[in-house]
């Protein structure tokens, strides 16, 4: 879908400026809600901020390291064998990850668990990769790969923010609703993360569509 | 016995789709006519059989052996992809109409997390050849189950009258929480 999007669109993309490439990830195609890409993480570790947030980030390492690396071996892989070759660039690059993190902060990466090596299977990063990185230069692909990452992790802050205070009260582990508040214990569970999923998309084509109705009055 | 419990603890209790979140796309996909959520879920089943078997001897007896298992995500996804190739050309020579029905939906399970995600639990849960086997069996009819229901539902809700920001993926999210909830009922099972 993301690639027939980005075909559409090409024409006029090769125009525009550095800082477009990277706005246009944050809004216009915004990873989780628009493209309805990389919807395992961001349903799976959203169920608190922590979680939401490191994933967002260690995601928008793997994919600005490598959309850079395909960007700048590009003219060296043979169109026959280039998913092949991505793959294997991004799961090198998702080791790298996982052992940083192993290493650094052994509490996060065992709360994420076997949802960080299964960046390698998230559709954004070969989708950009196909899309933008193997037929532009270095610096337009950092800026595009920036933009949907820094927009991704929004999105999953989005989704860890709604579910943690919902479903603990809480905000990064600290206790902010008091006694009163009863927790909405199916936040947590798998169930609440497709309600506010399937919520939160229908907030944004809300969102786009009036935005679209006033642009057509002014 | 416990082969039975390994079967359907991971095509019904743990379903794949529904509590790990794993094969998303797909399942949002090429949910929305049953013939193409069942095509999609007989070929996945296949290509994850497979991957079990082949994932756990190359973890076991190479990577562990020379004492290299973090190469496991690099090899892992290989094995994949070269299954995945394996299989469409067997299909392409063997059988022209099943490759019909499969064809553009063979490549797309490279990509699908639910595949890389079954080697990844094997290896975590340490499960035997046989377990393991039988774990990539029956997450992929868990898969093909969560897929199938969809699409039926999917199919039905086309004549419902729903909210405009709603339709489409939207509602699709709301029903699969649903459906995630209903599963949870099965959770009792086994205890």
């Amino acid at each position: 879908m993301a690639d027939s999007v980005e075909k559409a669109q090409l024409p006029e993309e090769e125009t525009q400026s550095l800082s477009y490439e990277l706005v246009k990830g944050l809004w216009q195609d915004i990873a989780p809600f628009r493209l309805v890409l990389g919807l395992c993480p961001a349903l799976a570790v959203t169920n608190s901020l922590l979680n939401g947030l490191s994933m967002g980030l260690a995601t928008l390492f793997v994919l600005v390291a490598s959309c850079t690396a395909v960007s700048i071996v590009r003219k060296l892989i043979a169109p026959q064998v280039r998913i092949a070759a991505y793959v294997v660039i991004i799961a090198t690059i998702v080791t790298v990850t996982d052992l940083f993190l192993q290493a650094m902060t052994p509490g996060i990466s065992k709360a994420l668990g076997p949802y960080v090596p299964l960046i390698i299977t998230n559709c954004i990063i070969l989708g950009r990769l196909e899309a933008f990185s193997q037929k532009n230069p270095v610096l337009p692909s950092i800026m595009d790969s920036l933009g949907t990452g820094i927009g991704f992790t929004f999105g999953l802050v989005a989704m860890g923010f709604v579910r943690e205070i919902l479903g603990f009260g809480s905000i990064f582990g600290f206790t902010i609703l008091g006694d009163w508040f009863t927790p909405w214990i199916v936040m947590i569970l798998p169930a609440g993360a497709f309600l506010l999923m399937g919520g939160l998309i229908a907030l944004v084509n809300y969102i786009s569509h009036k935005q679209s109705s006033q642009g057509e009055e002014a | 016995m416990e082969l039975i419990v390994v079967f359907i603890s991971a095509s019904i209790i743990h379903n794949f789709v529904l509590t790990y979140f794993l094969g998303l796309c797909p399942f949002v996909g090429v949910s929305n006519k049953t013939e193409n959520a069942l095509n999609m879920g007989m070929a996945t089943t296949f290509v994850m059989t497979l991957t079990a078997a082949a994932t756990w001897p190359v973890y076991h007896y190479i990577l562990l052996r020379f004492n290299i298992p973090f190469l496991e995500y690099v090899s892992f996804i290989i094995i994949i992809a070269a299954l995945v190739q394996l299989v469409e050309m067997y299909v392409r020579k063997s059988s022209p109409t099943l490759y019909r029905a499969l064809g553009i939906y063979l490549p797309l399970i490279t990509t699908n997390c639910a595949v890389l995600g079954l080697a990844l639990f094997m290896v975590l849960r340490d499960y035997t050849y046989i377990k393991s086997i039988i774990f990539g069996f029956g997450t992929g009819v868990g898969f093909t189950i969560a897929l199938l229901m969809m699409s039926g539902i999917r199919e039905e809700l086309e004549f419902a009258d729903i909210p405009k920001h709603f339709q489409g993926i939207a509602i699709t999210m709301i029903v699969a929480g649903m459906m995630a909830l209903a599963f949870m009922g099965f959770a009792g099972l086994l205890h």
